[in-house]
């Protein structure tokens, strides 16, 4: 038998929701003949956490859930230590989701130093320094599950993945969620005229979506197979950004008209002048609706 | 395009805009406008091939002339105030040195639609001031100084003012030399607009 992949996935400052994401991946059973988890919060796993904080056992891979802080306990010890002592086994590290790459909502709360492994927000932390070479970012709330899954078999097969400068493998993250999403022709025409849920319109100009200024490859690789966030009708909250979460996320942050972030990249001129150009055509089929008139 | 084309081409729009202001713009034709550089009618076709078309590009010359211009002071590192005194100082300066630049805009483009609505539609003539003017307002909303609001109520508000103002001093009725009102009308502009 082959040998499988031995991780330990650690859930420290976190709800959770990078875990469940995960069980919604399609093929778990072809993914536990070449992996097992030596401890998962609530997958069964051979050892229990009393086990994984009393012993030192044999792990090639640290899954990091949930922000860290230098004071949060987990099962009566300090969770940094149980990193210190990890990362020491491992070979890699990942962290899982934009709480523990860039400290996400849980850097609104009391505990001490609240950040992700290496980044609080976008500035580098310093503090684990010695264990960046080691380390692979997953951001998102929650993680896309075969970013995560096909992230994982890259490290089974000793792949070097190009990162991005927050860590994140470029293969998932170079692209904006904007890439791919299917209102791309309301957007070139700015045409948002949204109502949540419906077919037309692109969220950008009204409706708050981040889409154009957020990395992922949601649009790319579909959630559960079959969907998007925008695609569906709701704008993208920009989850996978080291400013995540930001406020009013349902509605476009504007200072007289002009949006006040821009797509990645896009000079502000650069912006407004295609902005006056294609505001001044109406397309009267992108004013319509798509099935129904 | 080549440079020394692109200088005649100025040229011309240069020549057709004093003569737009002297002789108006429906009584100057592209003869008289060859006339007045002496070069021959033919060749200059080869630089515009209608007065429409002219139209449209010294429209956009103008533009870009103020474009540019508010772009400089959109990069300066003053306050929205001192910024809103200098597109006021252009302005009028423009209107006294180079009346003949706001005549073609304010007299011409603004009330001769039917040459323009082909190839100018909405604001795509005007871009380059409108984009600067733009970056006036969000920047001004975004340092705190100004009132955000609608971007067409806070444009008309203030490029109506000062049309108005350059038209009045065109129609000599202002008692006082327009370069005078700069404060005041700075004031005024800017107290609308502030939070
Ligand atoms: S809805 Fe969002 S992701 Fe889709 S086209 Fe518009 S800006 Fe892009
Ligand atoms: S669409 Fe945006 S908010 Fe939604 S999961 Fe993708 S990156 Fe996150």
């Amino acid at each position: 038998m082959k040998k499988k992949v031995r991780i330990l996935w650690l859930g420290l400052m976190t709800c959770n929701g990078n875990t469940h994401s995960f069980l919604n991946y399609p093929h778990l059973e072809q993914f536990f003949n070449d992996f097992e988890f030596i401890y998962h919060p609530i997958i069964d796993s051979e050892y229990s956490l009393e086990d994984i904080i009393s012993q030192d056992i044999a792990c090639d891979v640290l899954l990091i859930e949930g922000a860290i802080a230098d004071d949060f306990i987990k099962a009566d010890v300090l969770g940094i230590d149980i990193i210190k002592k990890y990362s020491k086994i491992v070979s890699k590290i990942v962290t899982v989701g934009t709480c523990a790459t860039f400290g996400g909502i849980f850097k609104e709360s009391h505990y001490k130093n609240v950040s992700g492994l290496h980044f609080r927000e976008d500035k580098r932390t310093e503090k684990y320094n010695h264990l960046f070479e080691k380390t692979i970012s997953i951001s998102g709330c929650p993680i896309h599950p075969e970013t995560l899954v096909s992230t994982l078999y890259a490290i089974k097969k000793g792949l070097s993945l190009k990162l991005d400068s927050y860590l994140r493998p470029k293969d998932y993250f170079a692209y904006t969620v904007h890439n791919g999403c299917t209102r791309n022709e309301y957007f070139e025409y700015k045409v948002d005229n949204h109502h949540f849920g419906e077919l037309e319109g692109c969220m950008f100009y009204d409706h708050g979506c981040q889409g154009p200024l957020t990395h992922g490859s949601c649009n790319k690789i579909l959630w559960n197979e079959i969907n998007s966030k925008t695609r569906a009708g709701l704008p993208c909250m920009g989850c996978t950004e080291p400013s995540f979460p930001k406020q009013n996320l349902f509605s476009t942050k504007k200072n007289m008209g002009i949006p006040e972030f821009l797509p990645v990249g896009v000079n502000k001129r650069v912006y407004l002048t295609l902005a006056g150009i294609t505001k001044a055509f109406k397309i009267d089929r992108l004013q319509k609706k798509l099935l129904d008139d | 395009m080549t440079d020394k084309k692109q200088q005649k081409k100025e040229q011309i729009m240069l020549a057709s805009l004093g003569l737009f202001a002297t002789k108006g713009f429906y009584n100057t034709t592209i003869p008289d406008i060859a006339l007045s550089l002496k070069m021959s009618v033919g060749n200059m076709y080869n630089y515009f091939k209608s007065k429409d078309l002219l139209a449209k590009e010294i429209i956009k010359f103008v533009s870009s002339y103020f474009g540019k211009k508010i772009k400089v002071i959109n990069e300066e590192n003053i306050s929205t105030k001192e910024k809103t005194r200098k597109i006021v100082e252009i302005y009028f300066q423009t209107a006294t040195v180079k009346p003949e630049m706001l005549d073609y805009f304010l007299r011409i483009y603004l009330s001769t639609r039917e040459v323009f609505k082909d190839g100018c539609e909405g604001m795509i003539c005007v871009n380059d001031f409108v984009t600067e003017i733009m970056i006036y307002f969000e920047e001004g909303v975004k340092c705190g100084d100004l009132r955000d609001q609608d971007f067409f109520n806070a444009f008309g508000l203030f490029m109506g003012y000062l049309g108005g103002m350059v038209f009045l001093q065109g129609e000599n009725v202002l008692p006082k030399n327009l370069n005078e009102y700069i404060d005041d009308v700075t004031d005024n502009i800017y107290k609308a607009l502030s939070v």
